[in-house]
């Protein structure tokens, strides 16, 4: 198993590069073809909702991204804005839909409070194959 | 790929072509240019999608906002998509029940968009 880690200054411009180690990432992990561009959406989605979590409330501090190339492919996105109220009717339809394209798409999906009470950690998986049957 | 804007005119509507990546990254360009038409007086238009790779939700959110925008101002506001990858963000996020989506632009332009 590899495990890559991947931190950047919460800047828009940065999350395409997290979408394409991401899929990187996936195929080393042995996801179908077929999957990848759910992977690139999944990542994106979590990568901006990081981002835009902590611009929204002018921090500067880094979005860690974390790969691990295992059974099942696993991406841990974590930020460290803390939550607050939406400020818009676009901002709304976007965490909305944030949401429901990364339920969709991850087979696996959990959001919980980062470990140190301040932020959050977005986890997602999927599995490239069946896992082996224990002997 | 980013992102790049080019408008022209269709029986009567102002088609905003979009070419490459809808981003948190890019998203703001198209909504800055969205409103931009609908300021300088446009009330006919369609958002042509069938040139763009990737779309995720910063970008459906500028959508609705060019929506609500158009609505309010009395005109009218039509997406063109004929991609299944992009419908199926459409579809997973339940806003092709929201916005008005076509197949071409000739389907949109003929149709009149969404009032």
């Amino acid at each position: 198993m590899a495990t890559v880690r991947l931190e950047f200054s919460p800047e828009p411009a940065h999350v395409r590069t997290a979408r394409l180690v991401g899929v990187a990432m996936a195929r080393k992990a042995k996801l179908p073809e077929e999957r990848l561009d759910e992977v690139r959406l999944a990542i994106g989605e979590a990568c901006g909702r990081a981002v835009t979590r902590t611009l929204r409330h002018g921090l500067r501090t880094p979005v860690v991204v974390e790969m691990r190339d295992d059974n099942p492919y696993t991406v841990l996105v974590t930020d460290s804005a803390p939550d607050d109220t939406l400020a818009d009717m676009e901002d709304e339809v976007t965490v909305e839909a944030s949401l429901a394209i990364l339920s969709s798409l991850a087979e696996e999906l959990q959001v919980t409070p980062a470990e140190n009470g301040t932020g959050s950690v977005v986890r997602m998986s999927w599995t490239p194959r069946q896992r082996r049957s224990p002997r | 790929m980013e992102l790049s804007l080019a408008t022209r005119t269709v029986a009567a509507h102002t088609v905003l072509e979009v070419v490459g990546e809808v981003d948190v990254y890019t998203a703001p360009k198209l909504r800055d240019r969205l409103t931009e038409l609908l300021e300088a007086g446009e009330r006919a238009v369609v958002v042509d999608l069938g040139r763009v790779d990737f779309l995720d939700s910063t970008g459906l959110g500028v959508l609705v906002g060019g929506l609500r925008k158009a609505r309010n101002l009395g005109g009218s506001f039509g997406v063109v998509c004929g991609q299944e990858a992009l419908l199926k963000v459409f579809r997973i996020t339940a806003l092709d029940q929201v916005l008005p989506l076509y197949p071409s632009v000739e389907a949109a332009t003929a149709h009149g968009g969404d009032q």
